[in-house]
C-alpha cells in the first residue's frame, strides 16, 4: 500500500511535484483514490518474488473484510469505505463499524472523478463553492505544429479537463437547475499562463502553488509515471483554486476551464478595468519626463518585471536599498503592527509546520520499516515452518512447527495491518505537508504587498524630488523679473510630471491598500481553513492509530493466547 | 561388527570378502549416501552401518537415562523464561533439587582488564553438594572452562551454548549486553543442572562451589600445562593426517554414510540456515521498534511546537497529541527491550544450541574416524600375527601383546563412537522438545509484548480522541 513511489518521495528531499503526488492528506476519499491510483503498479513491481510482502493489487485489502469481519458487503465496498477517511460527521468512537454502515456513499466516487459527497471541512468548502467536478485524465501525446526542429522533440501532453459546476454559476447559465458540464484540452503550458495571469490579478491573495514544471523528473522517471503524477498534481492544483472563494469565481479561471479551443486569457482585463477607477497614465513617469504617453495604465499596480522596465526595477532597488541602509526613514512604512504580528507568526507557523512535516516523513518511514520488517520476520518464519514440516521426526518439531506457522501468519497480518495504517498516516499527515505548500502562496502575497508598498515609496520619493526642484526652479526664477522662460517651461513640465506622478502614487496606494485588504481576509480565511484542516487531520490520524492499533492488538492476543501454555506455572 | 571384526585367523579371508562385499552392497544402495566411500587400493575401512536406535519417545528416554524421581522434575526443561534466574526451588521439601542463579554482574578491574564477575547461587538439597545454599563468584572465563570440560568429557551431548564474548569493545560494558549475557549464563548453568547426565559431573560441582583462588587454581593448572599442549598437538596431528591424506591419495576421510545420520545433519546445517535468518530478521525487528519510538518522539516536540502557534484551545489538542507520542516513544523503547530479550535472545541461543550439535558432529566424526582406523590396523596386525605363528616365529609373543593392546584400544574406541551415537540419539530429542518449550515461551511473550504495545498505542490515541471531540463540540465545528 506504500507504494515505493511514496518512500521514494520521503527519502529524497520533499519536492513540490513529489508531494502533491502523494496528494494524500486530502480528506475527500475519492480524492485519495485517485492520487492513490497511481500507486498499485509500481508496487507490484517492485514486490514481485516476494508473495507475502506483495500487497493486492489494488487498494482493496481483503483483509479488511476478512479480519473484521463485517458481513454483507460486497468486498469492494466495504474495503473502499474502510480505507476511506471516516466521514468526520458521523464519527462515532469505533469508525469502521460504524462506518461500515456507509459503504456505499463512497463507492459512487469510484469512477476516479472527484465527487466530493464527505462531509469533511475540505469537501465542506468545496461545497461552498460552485464545482461539483473537477477532473483531469485522458493524457494524449501532440506534436508541436511549429518549430519543431528537432525530431521528437515537439511533443507534449494535453490533458482532458472536465468540470461539472452549479449552473446557476456557470458562465452562460441560464437559470436551469441541471449542472453544466464542461470539457477542454489544455496543456501544462496552459496551466502555467493560467497561474501567471491568478499571480498577476489576484496580488496579495493566497494562490494556491502550482506544481512544479520539474524538468528533471520529465527526464528521470518514465514517461508515463511522469504523466500520470502530472495528471493528478494538475487535478489537486485545479481543486485548490476551484474551493478558493476568490479564484473559483474568477474570470481567469472560468476561462479556463471553460472556453473551448485553444486558452484565450489575454492581458489581464481584471486589472484593466480595476484601473478605470483611478485611471491615469502611469509609470513610466517613474523613469523621467515625457515619455509618459504609451504607458499602460495597469502597469504600476504591477511589480517591476524583468527586462520590461529595467529603469523601473532600478529604482524600486536603489529605493529598497535606502529602506534598507539609508536609515532614512521612508515616507510611508508598513505601520500595520496587526499584520506585522500576523506576519512573524506566519514565520513561526511556517517553521514549526516544516518541522513537524519532516518529523512526520520520519514517523511515516519508521512505521513502514516496522511493518517491512515484520513481514520479513514473517516470512522468515514461514520459511522455518515449511522447513520443520518437510524434516520433522518427532512430535515435538511438527509442535514447534505448527507455533511457529501461528506466529508467522500473525506476523504477516501485522505486517499488513501497518501497511495500511501508515497509507492512511500518510493521508492524514498530507495536510501538514499540504499547508507547508500553502505557506508559499502566503510568502508571495506578503512579497506582493512589499513591492507595492515599494512602489508607493518610490513614487513618494520621487514627488519629494520633483517638488524641490519644482521649489528651486521657482526660486530661481523669481530672483529674475517678468520670469525665465525657459524655467517657467521646465516648471510647467515638472507640475505635469508632479501631477501625473501624484495620480501614480495615488493608484499605487490604492493597489497597495486593495492587497492589504486582500492580504488580511486571505490570512483569516486561512487561519479558519487550517484550523478545520488541522482538526480533521487530528482526528483522522488518531482515529487511524486507534482502529488498527485495536486490529494489531487482537492479532497478537490471539497468539499470546495459543501460546499461553508455554507459560510455566501456568500448565 | 564385533563379529566381523572378531573373527579369528581361519575366517581372515572370508571375513575380508564379507566386508568388501557388504560395504559395496551398503555402497550401492539406492538410499542417500551422498559421500560415498571409496576404498583407496591396498587399505579397506569398515564402514559402520550405523543404526541409531528407533526415535525415542519420553518414555523410553525416562527409563534409559533418568535414575532418580529428580529427573521427573527436569521434565519438562527449565530453561527459558528471563525471570526464572531468581526462581525458587521448585520442591521445597523432600524431592531432590538443584537450582542455580546468576545474579548481580558487577564490573572488576579497569582497562583492558576489566571484566564481569557475577555472583552464582545455588541451592540444593542433593546430597553430593555440601550444603543446601552456596554463593560463589565467577566470571565469563569460569563459565567457558565448565563448557569446555563438559564438551571434552561428555562428548556426543549438545552441550548447553555460552553467549558469545562481545566483538564489539565498546558495548561490552553496556548494561544491556551485560543483562543480556547475565541471563544466557544463568540458562547455560542450568541447562547443566538439569541435564540428566551433565549434572552429576564433577566439573560442575567444582564450578559450583570451589572458592575462588581454588578455582583460579584448578583453571590456571589445567589450562596452563594440560589442555593448551594437548590441542596443539590435536590440532598438528589433525593437520599432519589431512595432509598424509592428500599425499597418500586418499580423497577424503572417512565418514559416516548413514543415512539417519545424513538426515540429521542436513537437517541441522538447514535449521541453521533458517535460524540465522530469522534471527537476523529479530535483530532489525528491535531496531525498529526503538527508530519508530525515536521518530514518535521527534513527532511529538514537534507537534506540540506546532500547537503553540495554534495557540488556542486547538493548541491545547496538539500539545495532548504531542505528549502522547512521546509517551508511546517510551512504550516503544520497553517494548524493543522486551523483544531483545524474550524474542531475539532465545532465537539466539537458538542458533547457539545448533551449533552446538554441529560441534557433537564433528566429535562424532572424529571418533567414527579413530575407529574405524584401529579396526583397520587391529585388522593388519591380527593378519600379521597369524603370519607369524605359521612361521613360528621368535616375534610372535611380542606382537601377540601388541595385537591384544592394540585390539583393547581398538574396542574402546568403537565403545566410545557407540557412546557418542547412542547419546546423541538422546539428546536430539531433547534438543527437539527443549525447543518446542523454548520458542513456544518465546513466542508466547513475543505476541503478549505486541499485543501490550498495541493496546498502549490504542489506548493512548483513545485518549487523545476524547480530547479532540471535546474540543469539535466547544468550537462548534462538524
Amino acid at each position: 500500500m506504500m507504494g515505493p513511489e511514496i518512500a521514494s518521495g520521503f527519502d529524497s528531499p520533499p519536492e513540490r511535484e513529489e508531494m502533491e503526488s502523494l496528494a494524500l492528506s486530502d480528506a475527500s476519499a475519492s480524492a485519495y483514490r485517485s492520487a492513490m491510483s497511481s500507486i498499485p503498479a509500481s508496487i507490484s513491481a517492485s514486490s514481485d518474488g516476494d508473495p507475502l510482502l506483495a500487497p493486492p493489487p489494488t487498494l482493496h485489502f481483503p483483509i479488511s473484510s476478512s479480519a473484521s469481519g463485517h458481513g454483507g458487503n460486497p468486498a469492494t465496498s466495504t474495503a473502499s469505505s474502510f480505507l476511506d477517511p471516516p466521514s468526520y460527521a458521523d464519527v462515532v468512537f469505533s469508525p469502521f463499524n460504524s462506518h461500515n454502515g456507509h459503504g456505499g456513499c463512497g463507492s459512487g466516487a469510484d469512477n476516479g472523478s472527484l465527487l466530493r459527497s464527505d462531509s469533511s471541512p475540505r469537501s465542506a468548502r468545496a461545497a461552498k463553492s460552485d464545482y461539483i467536478k473537477i477532473s483531469v485524465s485522458n493524457p494524449h501525446k501532440e506534436q508541436e505544429t511549429a518549430n519543431s526542429l528537432v525530431p521528437g522533440g515537439g511533443t507534449y501532453f494535453t490533458y482532458l479537463i472536465t468540470t461539472r459546476m452549479r449552473s446557476g454559476f456557470a458562465s452562460n447559465g441560464d437559470g436551469e437547475s441541471e449542472p453544466v458540464e464542461f470539457g477542454v484540452r489544455r496543456r501544462f503550458r496552459d496551466v502555467v499562463t493560467l497561474s501567471d495571469r491568478l499571480a498577476e490579478a489576484y496580488r496579495g491573495f493566497f494562490i494556491p502553488p502550482r506544481p512544479d514544471k520539474s524538468v528533471v523528473e520529465s527526464q528521470v522517471l518514465q514517461k508515463n509515471e511522469f504523466v500520470e503524477q502530472r495528471r493528478s498534481a494538475l487535478e489537486k492544483y485545479l481543486w485548490r483554486l476551484a474551493e478558493h472563494p476568490v479564484i473559483g469565481k474568477s474570470d481567469e479561471f472560468r476561462v479556463f476551464l471553460q472556453a473551448k479551443g485553444k486558452l484565450p486569457l489575454p492581458t489581464t482585463t481584471d486589472v484593466a478595468s480595476r484601473m478605470l477607477d483611478g485611471a491615469v497614465r502611469l509609470p513610466k513617469q517613474l523613469f523621467g519626463e515625457g515619455a509618459a504617453a504609451q504607458v499602460v495604465p495597469q502597469e504600476v499596480v504591477q511589480p517591476a518585471k524583468g527586462g520590461r522596465d529595467l529603469l523601473r526595477i532600478f529604482k524600486e532597488l536603489k529605493q529598497a536599498v535606502t529602506n534598507e541602509w539609508g536609515g532614512v526613514k521612508p515616507l510611508l512604512v508598513e505601520e500595520d503592527k496587526e499584520f506585522l504580528e500576523k506576519k512573524e507568526k506566519m514565520q513561526d507557523l511556517e517553521q514549526q509546520l516544516s518541522s513537524a512535516s519532516q518529523q512526520a516523513e520520519v514517523l511515516v518511514n519508521g512505521q513502514q520499516s516496522i511493518g517491512e520488517t515484520m513481514g520479513e520476520i514473517g516470512l522468515a518464519f514461514i520459511k522455518l515452518t515449511k522447513f520443520e514440516t518437510e524434516e520433522a521426526v518427532y512430535s515435538s518439531q511438527r509442535i514447534r512447527a505448527a507455533d511457529t506457522k501461528n506466529v508467522a501468519t500473525a506476523a504477516v497480518k501485522a505486517s499488513r495491518l501497518y501497511r495500511e495504517l501508515n497509507a492512511q498516516t500518510v493521508k492524514h499527515l498530507d495536510t501538514l505537508h499540504e499547508h507547508l505548500g500553502l505557506m508559499l502562496a502566503v510568502n508571495s502575497a506578503f512579497s506582493e504587498r512589499t513591492s507595492a508598498l515599494l512602489t508607493v515609496q518610490t513614487l513618494m520619493s520621487d514627488l519629494t524630488t520633483l517638488n524641490t526642484r519644482v521649489d528651486k526652479l521657482e526660486a530661481a526664477s523669481s530672483k529674475i523679473f517678468g520670469g525665465d522662460r525657459s524655467r517657467l517651461h521646465k516648471i510647467e513640465e515638472l507640475r505635469e510630471t508632479i501631477r501625473v506622478t501624484e495620480d501614480a502614487k495615488g493608484c499605487a496606494i490604492r493597489e497597495y491598500e486593495r492587497i492589504k485588504e486582500n492580504n488580511r481576509n486571505e490570512l483569516n480565511r486561512l487561519d479558519q481553513e487550517r484550523k478545520d484542516d488541522f482538526l480533521s487531520m487530528l482526528k483522522g490520524f488518531v482515529i487511524n492509530q486507534v482502529a488498527y492499533s485495536e486490529k494489531l492488538a487482537n492479532v497478537w492476543a490471539t497468539v499470546a493466547e495459543d501460546t499461553s501454555t508455554y507459560v510455566r506455572g501456568n500448565s | 561388527m564385533s563379529a566381523l571384526g572378531g573373527g579369528g585367523g581361519a575366517l581372515r579371508n572370508a571375513s575380508t570378502a564379507l566386508a568388501i562385499s557388504s560395504t559395496e552392497s551398503f555402497a550401492g544402495t539406492p538410499s542417500c549416501h551422498t559421500k560415498r566411500v571409496r576404498r583407496p587400493p591396498g587399505s579397506f575401512y569398515w564402514l559402520h552401518a550405523v543404526t541409531p536406535a528407533p526415535p525415542l519417545d519420553t518414555t523410553t528416554l525416562k527409563q534409559l537415562v533418568f535414575v532418580s524421581d529428580y529427573a521427573e522434575s527436569m521434565i519438562p526443561p527449565e530453561i527459558g523464561p528471563p525471570k526464572s534466574s531468581s526462581q525458587s526451588p521448585r520442591s521445597p521439601s523432600g524431592a531432590p533439587f538443584l537450582s542455580i542463579s546468576v545474579t548481580d554482574p558487577v564490573k572488576l578491574g579497569n582497562g583492558v582488564q576489566a571484566y564481569i564477575s557475577y555472583r552464582v547461587i545455588t541451592k540444593t538439597n542433593l546430597p553430593e553438594f555440601q550444603g543446601p545454599e552456596k554463593i560463589v563468584i565467577r566470571r565469563y572465563s569460569d563459565f567457558v572452562w565448565l563448557h569446555d570440560k563438559l564438551a571434552d568429557k561428555y562428548k556426543g551431548i549438545f552441550i548447553p551454548p555460552l553467549p558469545e564474548k562481545s566483538a564489539v569493545e565498546k558495548f561490552r560494558f553496556s548494561a544491556e549486553f551485560i543483562e543480556m549475557r547475565r541471563q544466557a549464563l544463568d540458562i547455560f548453568v542450568n541447562r547443566i543442572a538439569s541435564h540428566p547426565e551433565l549434572k552429576q559431573s564433577e566439573d560442575l560441582k567444582t564450578f559450583l562451589e570451589e572458592d575462588e583462588e581454588a578455582m583460579e587454581r584448578i583453571r590456571s593448572f589445567e589450562t596452563g600445562i594440560f589442555k593448551k599442549p594437548a590441542d596443539l598437538l590435536q590440532m598438528f596431528k589433525d593437520v599432519q593426517t589431512k595432509v598424509t591424506d592428500v599425499v597418500l591419495g586418499k580423497e577424503k576421510p572417512v565418514e559416516e554414510t548413514d543415512p539417519e545420520y545424513e538426515k540429521l545433519k542436513h537437517y541441522i546445517f538447514g535449521l541453521e540456515d533458517h535460524l540465522t535468518e530469522t534471527q537476523k530478521q529479530a535483530v532489525r525487528l528491535v531496531k525498529r521498534h526503538r527508530e519508530l519510538g525515536q521518530s514518535l518522539s521527534e513527532f511529538g516536540k514537534a507537534i506540540k511546537l506546532l500547537g503553540a502557534c495554534e495557540g488556542d484551545s486547538l493548541g491545547k489538542v496538539f500539545a495532548e497529541l504531542g505528549s502522547k507520542s512521546e509517551l508511546l516513544s517510551i512504550k516503544l523503547q520497553k517494548e524493543a527491550h522486551n523483544l531483545l530479550m524474550n524474542f531475539e535472545e532465545p532465537l539466539k541461543d537458538y542458533v547457539r544450541c545448533v551449533q552446538s550439535i554441529k560441534d557433537s558432529f564433528s566429535h562424532r566424526a572424529n571418533a567414527f574416524r579413530l575407529h574405524c582406523e584401529l579396526t583397520e590396523t587391529t585388522k593388519l596386525k591380527e593378519i600379521n600375527l597369524e603370519k607369524l605363528n605359521l612361521m613360528r616365529s621368535d616375534k610372535t609373543r611380542e606382537a601377540e601383546i601388541e595385537y591384544r593392546e592394540l585390539k583393547a584400544e581398538s574396542e574402546e574406541a568403537t565403545r566410545r563412537f557407540e557412546t557418542i551415537i547412542k547419546r546423541m540419539n538422546e539428546e536430539i530429542v531433547r534438543f527437539q522438545e527443549q525447543k518446542t518449550a523454548e520458542m513456544g515461551l518465546a513466542f508466547h511473550l513475543f505476541a503478549k509484548g505486541q499485543a501490550k504495545l498495541a493496546n498502549d498505542i490504542a489506548d493512548a490515541w483513545r485518549s487523545v480522541l476524547t480530547k479532540i471531540e471535546a474540543y469539535s463540540l466547544s468550537s462548534g465545528h462538524d
